[in-house]
This record gives C-alpha cells, structure tokens and sequence, in this order.
C-alpha cells in the first residue's frame, strides 16, 4: 500500500484537498477523482497534447504531471474557461469557425489558445501556430483552428 | 404539395456551426471513456509478443485467485468467428488456438482496478509453440507450410484475388502511340484518431447487455455481439457516445468490444476497456501497405486507351475489409476518365503483422498515386500540358464505365477549369525556378457504397424518425454515426430546412439502438447522401401534415399552402397562414405527438459479374488538386507551400463542414506522402507512439484554397454528393508532381520523407540531366 497524503491544490479557482498516493498523476486526479473529465487523455505519452491544461496560465501536459507538483499552483481545466453556461471569446470562435470536429483534442487546443492570447492579445499566424504545436488534431488539418484564434485576436479589446 | 425549392435554401449551403460544437469546446461532451457506471472493473487485454504461435496452454488458475480480479477469460469461452464482412469472418474476440500477430489479444481480464489487472495479465501462464512468421505480403504467395489463416488460397496466405478484364488491354497496348508503366510502394498508415478505442460494457439481471462504444459503425457491432454472444440483437442495447475520430479505424467491429462484453457477463460488473496509444496502433486496420504495377497506354492525341494493373496489398492478420480493398485497389482507377480497356490482377495476402483494413478513401489512394503520376509522365511524353491530357480523357456525365459503374453527375471538367486558373498554372508549370514547382492530381471517389455490407434482412440502408410534439421541439432519431464529420448538423439542417423551423428546435437524438432506427453506419462517404436522403422524406412527410394543418385552419387549398420561416402560409398572400406552432397543435388534435419516417435505398445499378457490385455507389465525387512546393536541394526538406483543391461534392450542404473534409484530407493524404509510416522490424512494429509515427504538425500544414464547383447531383439529397473521403486522394499525386516538376525526381516509393527526396537528387545529378533548361 502507497502511503496517502492530502494534496491541497486549487482547481478553477476553488481550493480542493484531494487524498492522493505520491504517484499521483494529475491527469488520473481530474478526471479520476474529480470527474473534470474535459481534460482528455489521449496517449498518456505527452505526444497528442489532449490533456493540456494549464499551470499558473501556462499550457502543461497533466499526463507527464505529478499531482503534488501543482500544488501551490493556480490548475485551469477546460471546466473553467467559460463563465457558467456563458462561452470564452476562444470558445466562441472555435464554434463559429467550425475549429472542432471530433472535438476530442479541443479542450487542449482552447487552453493553449487561451494561454497564447493573455500573453500575446496581438499574435502573428506564426506565434499561433508555435502555441498550438503541442497539440494533435487529426480532423481539421489545423486550418479553423488556426483561423478561429485569429479571429479572436481581431475581435479582442481593440 | 409544395417541394422544397431548390437554390432558396434558407440553412444549406451556407456556414452552419456544429450543433454540439458549444459542447465539445467546453469538454461538455461525453465520450465513452467519460462515462462511469457504479461498480465499474477496469478491463484489459493481455497481448501476445509472439508473431504466429500455436497456443499450447494458457493456465489462468494464478491470475483467476488473485483479490481483486473478478473473470479472466480466454478464446475458448467465446469462438465464434466474426468480422465485418459476412463472406469473411476470421476474427475472433480472444484468440481461439493460435496468435497471429504481435498484439493479437490472448487473454482478457477484469479487475477492480488497472494495478491488478495488469498483476494479474503477467500471472497469466501460457506456453506456446512458434510458427513460421511472414513479414512480407510478396512472400507466401505459394503454398506454404502453416498458413496464417486455414482458408488461405490454395495452403497460401493469399486471402483474396481478383482478376478482371474489360476490353481488350492487350490489343491497346499494341495499337498504342504512348505507353508508361509506374511500379510503387506505399508504406502502411494509420488512422491516428486522438481518442483511443473505448468500450464500456454492462449485463443486468433483466437479461439485456447495454454496450457503449467509440465506435463508427454501431450496427454492424450490434450484429457481432450478438452472433458471438450467443445473444439475441433485441436483448442487446448499443450505444455511441461522442467518437474522438474514427477515419475507418472504428469501423470493424473489433474484438476489445466483443471481449468487454463477454466480461461483462462474466462479471455481472460493468467493464471499461481503454486502449493504451500503443493498442490503438496495434489494433491497426489502417492503410494496406501496397506494392502496384501501374501500365497505361494511350494514342498520339492522348486519349487513354487502357489501364493494365496489379497490386499486391498487405492484409496482415485478419480479413476485416479486405475483399472489398482488394477490389477497390483495381477499380477506383475507373474514373474519373473515359478507359476503353482495363485488366487488374489483385492479390490480398495476410501477414503477422497488425491488421490492415479500411482507412479514408479506402482502397483509392494508393492506386490513384500511381495513376495520376502516370499520367503527367505521359503528359509529358507526349508533350501534352497535364490540364489538357485529364480534360481530354473526362467522363462525361450520365455515363457507364468500361466495368458498368453508373456515373450520372461529374463536374470533373469544372474542376480542371477552376484550379487551372485559380492556381495560376500557366505562368508556373515549368517556369518556376529550380526547386519549386506546381503538379496537378485528380480524384475519384464513391459516393456511399451502393450495397450495404450485410443485405438480411433486406432493409433500406438508412431510415430516421421525427418526433415533433407540443413542445415545438422535433427529435431526430437515425443511428447515423457522427464521429467528429457533422452528420448531427446536417441531419437537423436538413429537418429545419424542410419544416421552414429554426435550428434550435432540432434536437438530434444519442445514437442508441433502443431508440434510433439502423442507418448502417459511417463508411464509405455514404452518410450524407443516404442520410440526407431519408432524412428530408421524413421531414417532408411531417411538412405535409403541418401544410394538411393550415389548410384546415385557413381554408386554402393544400396546394396554395407553402413553407415560410416559423410558418406555414397562402402563396402570394403571406398575410394568411398559421404559426408553425399552430399548425402543429392543429395536427397533433387526433394523434397528440406527430411521428414521421423516411428511408434511403440505393438504387440498382453495376454489373452482374462477379465483383461487380465493388466500386457501385449512387453517385461519385470528383477532384482536381494542383500544389505548389518548394525543395530545400542541401536537406532535401520540402515545404508544401499551398495546395488548391477543386471538389465536386455537388451542391455543399454545410461549407464549413466541406471545407473542414477536404483541409482535414489534405493533412491525412500529406500525412502519408510526406512522413507517416507503420514502420517494422519483420513483424515487429517499431513506432506504436504518436512520437514516432509523425502526422503532420501544424507548421507543415499548406494554406488550402476549396473550390466547390459542383452541379447538383439528380440523387443527392438537395443535390449533394459526399465530401469525407474523396478530397484525400487528389493530395498525394499533386504533391508529387509538384516536387517532379521543382526538382525533375519522380517518387515511386511512398512515405517521401527528406532522406528519399536527397537519393533523388543524387540519381538525377549522377544522370547528368539538367532540369527546366529547356
């Protein structure tokens, strides 16, 4: 038997205490035991990106994640992107621009976008397509997914 | 009655967002690894290391007594034979004596959680006694001493030939003023959806098995589980949550969900198998990796005179689709040109190595490339712009083909025209400076396979249901598979469209076979069309009940009465009418909730010979591809810079879906020209990781520039033909030439990955021949 500890982590802005065996991996703990199961395990590998979520605002892969290695740290599902039943602006272009198909990798691909807009409101095609070369889709060849972020960019505060 | 009025479409043919997009974006939706059931054991599949081996004994007496393992089962419980297609059933849930490739599942075992499943899996005592192993599809040919499955032709592991013969080839190639032969190989690929295969299965004391499944296919999964189970299809319930992708990969029923079920019985307990990635590559039936043989002759002006082609195709383990690849590897060249003769020879030959089976424009791909390359080397040998020899040669419309295919709509010639200009061709096909250049492919695809794969007992391919009730809400009920395509939003498109209704009063039904009548299942591009089709029947026939109800309210004739939006009204008195609320409650008077249904059959067309019905479908899609590369002469690293693609899909129902087929074609289709490889060792596949087996990433992705110049298809629903499958094949060979015409290097051996692209350059430079000198 692993030895259990409780691990204190903030998820989507809400404290969680969470008994977990050191192993822990953060993907298991969402989806597991939190049933956040938006976060989508797609290769337990590191290699799809479907499980990104992010760490303090940045994108990480909570495959390769330890639980307890987030403790400390402000966890953002894709559970806590939108506002209620109210849709994020990345959200809302995704929809409009047809950017999920199969939609199995969009989780992923919204937080990495979310992620690229906070830093960069204004990002080239280019910074987008760095920002997104974590993450897998094999249903849209990128291109609605490249243009929905955009245009979140054009339609942002300017 | 009022018909719906073609080319006033108030929904079709523009941008229509996914209606379950709002879901999928804020991980709302539910896919089969999303789903708990109370008491659920995590189920997993012991796998066999060895590539073919008798299975001598497989003691489970350690792995049965260990706490926490709840059934181990093995392929004796269970072996009855099943697979997609009737005429070849060779799969069998846990391998039944012996183990036919690395990965072929052994042993299946429930446990309370994955730590003890697996403790148990290596508790599993099996001693086995190796076979002769075959890697290689051209070796076992002949009689061999164990073949891989008993039914193999002649003691061989050949699995299936066709040969067939229209025309006289012979005398074509005689009379011929231009011949060109291209040999090729195509390595294997894969489908690589990101969601790994997922089955949850649950038996209830009520005697009924409820299955939920990542599957494409949910019908013919049906019918497996029950032919295996021994149970009848009534007292089992198949259910599709939302599908991660699927592109063929999910469209055998696959033995992992046959085996959850049967542990399921077992357990009394619901069982969850989820695929590791490397069983998602291991369970395979991918692309058949392919060695062709392509000859073409034609006469001085370049109308072709005949095709003469062989292929041999790796079926690896099992049969799944193969009959079907085997003959569509000969008869997807016939189109979409005019060919007085054609000969193939084809052979299917199983190997220990995963199984090959049905993947995006399955059986076209491979066989176009070798066509379309052929074709702009006759081109050039006879001097010929490549523009000018397809146009020559184009099927004209309301056609047969040499081997009896009905081809009513093609815009083939509309095709060449668009891309043509839009690419600007003229001021770059052999202009271009060195290392960059422009190639033309075309593409040929079947609108939905013309014969469902299992024809008892005989039933339209595709029914759907509509509810409309007080509510004002209509409910779609089709066991249509949408995995990511948006077959969901065409179906309730196509209702709204017809009932002059707002989208939102759609709401598409779970695809469930308690509830939702058969539609056979996403394969063969077919949903569209059938769907579409049975679906605008049963919106008409509620349209007309409704029309039936204004007519009672207002006292103008039916024939006066037409669809407007949210309601239905007098023909140049809009003023007069009912709400489509009114007209509803009206109707509902006598009977409470309105039921309507329709259904698609295909219609009778192909041959009689043998074989004729592979390749037959309602209707074609057509393409014609150019791309634009640039070569980088030191790395040998290529850029695709941009690609237009001219489809006829007919009339596009959903642009945003289209375009979204065709962008995601091109990146499955550059997928496998550029790098994507099921690379082996022997039997032993090297790279089952999305590390090693690269798809394209979103730098290498080209900006694609969608033509859809389409006419109207007579058939098509609304005039539409498909889109899902047909936009891949076009890819490749215009990527090809492309690079011919930027470097003068042909590629004849398929991934054309930098190392291959520097051979190339080698060979030509130690040829001396200059390239675009002229």
């Amino acid at each position: 038997m692993t030895t259990q500890r409780v691990l204190r982590l903030a998820i989507n802005g809400q404290p969680v205490e969470v008994p977990s065996p050191p192993e822990r991996i953060l993907l298991d703990l969402l989806r597991e035991d939190l049933n956040l199961t938006g976060t989508k395990r797609g290769c337990d590998l590191g290699t799809c990106g479907c499980c990104t979520v992010l760490l303090d605002g940045r994108p990480t892969l909570s495959c390769l994640t330890l639980a307890m290695l987030a403790e400390g740290k402000a966890i953002t599902t894709i559970e806590g992107i939108s506002s209620g039943t109210e849709l994020h602006p990345v959200q809302k272009a995704f929809v409009q621009h047809g950017a999920t198909q199969c939609g199995f990798c969009t989780p992923g691909f919204v937080l990495s976008a979310v992620a690229l807009l906070r830093d960069h409101p204004q990002p080239s095609r280019e910074e987008v397509v760095d920002a997104i070369s974590g993450n897998l889709c094999r249903c849209t060849g990128y291109t609605k997914i490249v243009e929905a972020i955009l245009a979140t960019r054009s339609e942002g505060t300017h | 009655m009022a018909s719906t009025r073609q080319g006033e479409f108030r929904l079709l043919g523009g941008a229509i967002p996914y209606i379950e997009g709002p879901l999928k974006v804020s991980g709302r939706s539910e896919y089969t690894d999303d789903i708990k059931r109370p008491g659920m054991l995590v189920g997993k599949l012991l796998r066999a290391p060895w590539p073919h081996a008798r299975l001598v004994r497989v003691d489970t007496t350690k792995a049965r007594a260990m706490p926490g393992v709840f059934a181990v089962l093995t392929g004796e419980k269970y072996p009855t034979p099943f697979g997609v297609l009737p005429i070849t059933k060779d799969e069998t849930a846990i391998a039944v004596d012996k183990s036919r490739y690395i990965g072929d599942i052994v042993a299946a075992v429930a446990a309370q959680d994955e730590l003890t499943a697996e403790r148990a899996m290596a508790a599993i005592e099996i001693e086995v006694e190796p076979l002769p192993e075959y890697a290689d599809p051209r070796v076992g040919r002949e009689r061999v001493d164990v073949p891989i499955h008993e039914k193999g032709l002649n003691h061989s592991n050949i699995q299936k030939e066709v040969v067939q013969h229209f025309g006289d080839v012979d005398a074509a190639f005689r009379g011929a003023a231009a011949t060109v032969r291209v040999r090729a190989s195509f390595a294997g690929v894969t489908h690589a959806f990101t969601e790994p295969q997922c089955t949850v299965a649950e038996a209830t004391p009520d005697g009924r098995l409820t299955v939920w499944s990542s599957t494409q296919v949910p019908h013919y999964l049906h019918r497996s589980l029950s032919e295996v189970l021994g149970i009848p299809m009534h007292r089992i319930r198949v259910v599709k949550p939302e599908v991660g992708g699927g592109f063929g990969g999910k469209s055998d029923p696959l033995p992992h969900e046959i085996a959850c079920a049967a542990l399921a019985l077992e357990t009394g307990r619901p069982v969850k198998i989820l695929f590791d990635r490397d069983e998602v590559f291991y369970t395979n039936h991918g692309r058949h990796p392919t060695y062709n043989d392509v000859r073409i002759a034609a006469d001085a002006d370049g109308h072709l005179l005949g095709y003469d082609i062989e292929a041999i195709i790796e079926g690896g383990a099992w049969s799944s689709f193969g009959t079907v690849t085997t003959y569509y590897n000969g008869v997807m060249a016939m189109g979409p040109y005019r060919l007085p003769s054609f000969r193939y020879k084809g052979q299917r030959v199983f190997t220990n190595r995963p199984p090959s089976g049905a993947m995006r424009a399955h059986g076209g791909t491979n066989i176009r490339y070798s066509v379309e390359v052929g074709l702009d080397e006759l081109a050039e040998k006879l001097q010929l712009d490549p523009f000018d020899l397809r146009s020559r040669n184009a099927l004209p419309p309301n056609s047969t083909t040499i081997n009896e295919f009905r081809v009513t709509s093609t815009s083939f010639l509309k095709c060449l025209e668009a891309v043509r200009e839009r690419s600007g061709w003229a001021d770059k096909w052999r202009r271009l400076p060195f290392g960059h250049g422009v190639g033309l492919g075309c593409g040929f695809y079947i609108s939905g396979s013309n014969s469902p794969i299992h024809f008892t007992p005989k039933m339209p391919q595709c029914t759907v249901h509509l509810k409309a009730d007080m509510d004002g809400g209509i409910t779609v009920h089709c066991m249509q598979a949408d995995i990511g395509q948006g077959s969901n939003t065409l179906l309730a498109a196509i209702v709204a469209e017809v009932l002059g209704v707002s989208l939102d009063r759609i709401h598409v039904s779970p695809v469930d076979s308690d509830v939702t009548p058969v539609d056979i299942g996403s394969y063969s591009s077919r949903v569209t069309f059938m769907m579409g089709n049975a679906a605008r029947k049963a919106a008409e026939g509620l349209r007309d009940r409704l029309i039936d109800a204004t007519h009672q309210l207002t006292g103008y004739p039916r024939e006066a009465i037409r669809v407007g939006t949210e309601r239905y009204e007098v023909e140049h008195r809009p003023e007069i009418g009912a709400t489509y609320m009114e007209a509803l409650h009206q109707a509902m008077q006598a009977t409470g909730a309105l039921q309507s249904t329709g259904a698609y059959t295909s219609p009778p067309v192909g041959g009689t010979f043998k074989g004729a019905r592979a390749g037959t479908a309602p209707a074609y899609s057509f393409a014609a591809y150019v791309a634009q590369v640039s070569v980088d002469e030191e790395t040998g690293v290529y850029d695709v810079e941009k690609i237009w693609a001219a489809f006829d899909c007919g009339r596009p129902l959903n642009r945003l879906a289209v375009e979204g087929q065709i962008q995601g074609s091109i990146h499955m289709g550059l997928g496998q020209f550029m790098g994507e490889s099921m690379d082996y060792r022997g039997t032993r596949l090297m790279n089952p990781a999305l590390l090693d087996y690269k798809i394209i990433m979103p730098h290498q992705m080209p900006e694609v520039e969608c033509l859809l110049v389409g006419a109207d298809d007579p058939e098509g629903p609304f005039g539409a033909k498909e889109a899902g499958e047909g936009p891949l094949v076009a890819t490749l060979p215009a990527v090809a030439n492309a690079l011919y015409d930027a470097v003068g290097v042909r590629f004849y051996d398929l991934p054309v990955t930098p190392d291959r692209v520097l051979k190339g350059l080698d060979r030509r430079r130690a040829e001396s021949r200059a390239w675009k000198d002229h």
